[in-house]
């Protein structure tokens, strides 16, 4: 290295901005999904090799390899598989710490999602809590899983971990 | 039945069933799952074959096409990874996918590979996207597009008095014919090269015509090792020679008009050491036909793109395995004895594989 380069120091830093804008292809099954929750509901698609129901679906069994057709509409009601407590602030947060995230297994459903659990004390919940989804006042509903405001508790005792240990 | 035996590799290794989507300019309902699916499908029943008889599976795609982290592995719910599969993924064209398989295959043990590859050039702009793959420090800033890298290169040749225009526009005419026969290409119809010289410019000296058409689609294909391809289909096309090389990334450090990697692969692919009755170029501007061509040392007896080419159907991480799936089906139905299959990937034919598919005799 030149003796001048080497009293100037090595570059360290460069800032090459970049920015691409995308159209995204929900692609038919996961559009009949966001559809749904614009109507306040879950529609979910039952495989035809293996019966298993998933939602959203991606227009395929991911086991089988076939195409799901068979759409599903699947009720407000759920169990909570598994859960964190989130007690991290971080930017963008729009809700008050804690609070907590749950893998929500819909009556009928063979696949878990994310959910958020409002209306009981973080140290209450349980692994197969049962709860109910909330949905956005009608007006606000829209394609997006933002439609469900939160799941919040039935009151039904609590499903035994052995019951849904394959969804886990 | 005499099996013809692989330069490389100790297990001879052979293509028996292709599928691939028809190429469209946009694919707007399917998502890539979905355009995937049925091919996938459709590979398999050509093979007479189910998911459970795969060993490996293979694929190639890229996330900056879809603006997505991981999408090769969402993609894998149309492939039924249950249960739990030997699986890869390229960043790379599908035809790169094919030669981790063909890799792979050489082990005693691994019988079947499924490859595919599959990209949606319509989510994004692909000017740009492609910009990305460029030195990110001294050339992805300055965002140059691929037309113009590519027009650089076409300029490089006719300066050197290695091509004319005219020589783009009886390229492209010869490739919009040959799709009039292939009913997965996206751009077929009957235009002499005179009429195409009446084009504009995209970028000089590049006219409309000399450039590919932006494509969404998907293309999968099924490799078997040993013996076993003859349960599966009568003449299948065996792989006897295949490499792949890369130029230097810094454009100015090669000379664009030719293509050092695609003769180096060529020759360790074994090209020249018999009759190539057709080849299946991954070019997909004209200009790069006569430079790969030269580059291969393929004569005027060597059929060129009897598909239509890149000029006719170019969906991004799926058109260099086209490029096999055309070649391979010559073989398969008999009307070629040997064909050469190369694959492209990076600016301006950076990186070059080729493949020679043979016919048992």
């Amino acid at each position: 290295m030149a003796a001048e380069e080497t009293a100037q120091g090595p570059v360290t830093m460069l800032s090459t901005p970049i920015r691409l804008d995308y159209n995204f292809t929900a692609g038919v099954a996961q559009s009949k999904s966001l559809r749904g929750y614009a109507e306040g509901r879950f529609i979910g698609q039952r495989c035809p090799v293996c019966k298993k129901v998933y939602v959203p679906s991606r227009g395929s069994c991911p086991k089988d390899a076939v195409a799901t057709t068979e759409e599903v509409v699947l009720p407000n009601t759920a169990t909570v598989t598994t859960f964190c407590v989130v007690n991290v602030p971080f930017a963008g947060q729009s809700i008050e710490i804690p609070y907590i995230t749950a893998s929500i297994l819909l009556d009928g459903a063979d696949i878990t999602f994310m959910g958020l659990i409002q209306g009981i004390a973080p140290e209450d919940v349980e692994m197969g809590l049962r709860v109910e989804a909330v949905w956005v006042p009608k007006e606000e509903l829209g394609p997006t899983l933002a439609s469900v405001k939160y799941f919040q508790p039935t009151g039904e005792p609590n499903r035994e971990v052995s019951t849904f240990a394959e969804h886990l | 039945m005499s099996t013809p035996p692989p330069r490389q590799g100790t297990r001879p290794v052979a293509i028996v069933a292709c599928a691939q989507s028809k190429s469209e300019r946009r694919i707007e309902q399917a998502n890539e799952v979905e355009l995937l699916m049925p091919v996938v499908t459709e590979v398999y029943a050509n093979a007479g074959m189910t998911k459970d008889d795969v060993d490996f599976i293979c694929s190639g795609s890229t996330d900056y096409l879809i603006g997505g982290p991981f999408s090769f592995v969402t993609a894998l719910d149309a492939v039924g990874v249950w249960p739990p599969k030997a699986e890869s993924h390229v960043e790379m064209d599908g035809a790169w996918a094919l030669y981790e398989a063909w890799v792979t295959l050489q082990e005693e043990g691994k019988d079947v590979a499924l490859v595919y590859g599959f990209g949606k050039s319509s989510l994004g702009d692909l000017s740009r996207i492609l910009a990305l793959q460029l030195d990110p420090y001294t050339m992805a800033p300055m965002w140059p597009d691929q037309v113009s890298l590519a027009a650089l290169q076409a300029q490089a040749m006719i300066d050197q008095g290695l091509a004319t225009e005219e020589d783009f526009a009886r390229i492209a005419s010869r490739a919009r014919h040959n799709a009039l026969s292939n009913p997965n290409a996206q751009v077929a119809n009957e235009k002499t090269m005179e009429e195409l010289m009446k084009d504009d410019y995209a970028v000089a000296p590049l006219r409309r015509h000399t450039l590919p058409p932006l494509s969404d689609g998907a293309a999968a294909i099924i490799l078997v090792a040993g013996d076993r391809a003859y349960d599966v289909v009568d003449r299948p096309a065996w792989i006897t020679g295949i490499d792949h090389r890369v130029d230097a990334h810094a454009f100015g450090a090669r000379n664009l008009a030719e293509s050092r990697s695609t003769t180096k692969a060529a020759e360790n692919a074994g090209v020249s050491a018999g009759p190539v009755d057709i080849a299946e170029l991954h070019a997909p501007f004209a200009h790069q036909e006569i430079l790969l061509r030269r580059a291969m040392g393929l004569n005027e007896s060597t059929v060129i793109n009897p598909s239509g080419g890149p000029l006719a159907a170019n969906p991004l991480m799926a058109g260099g395995l086209i490029r096999f799936i055309e070649a391979a089906n010559r073989i398969m139905d008999g009307s070629a004895n040997r064909a050469v299959a190369h694959a492209t990937s990076g600016p301006v034919l950076q990186q070059n594989l080729v493949a020679v598919l043979e016919g048992a005799s």
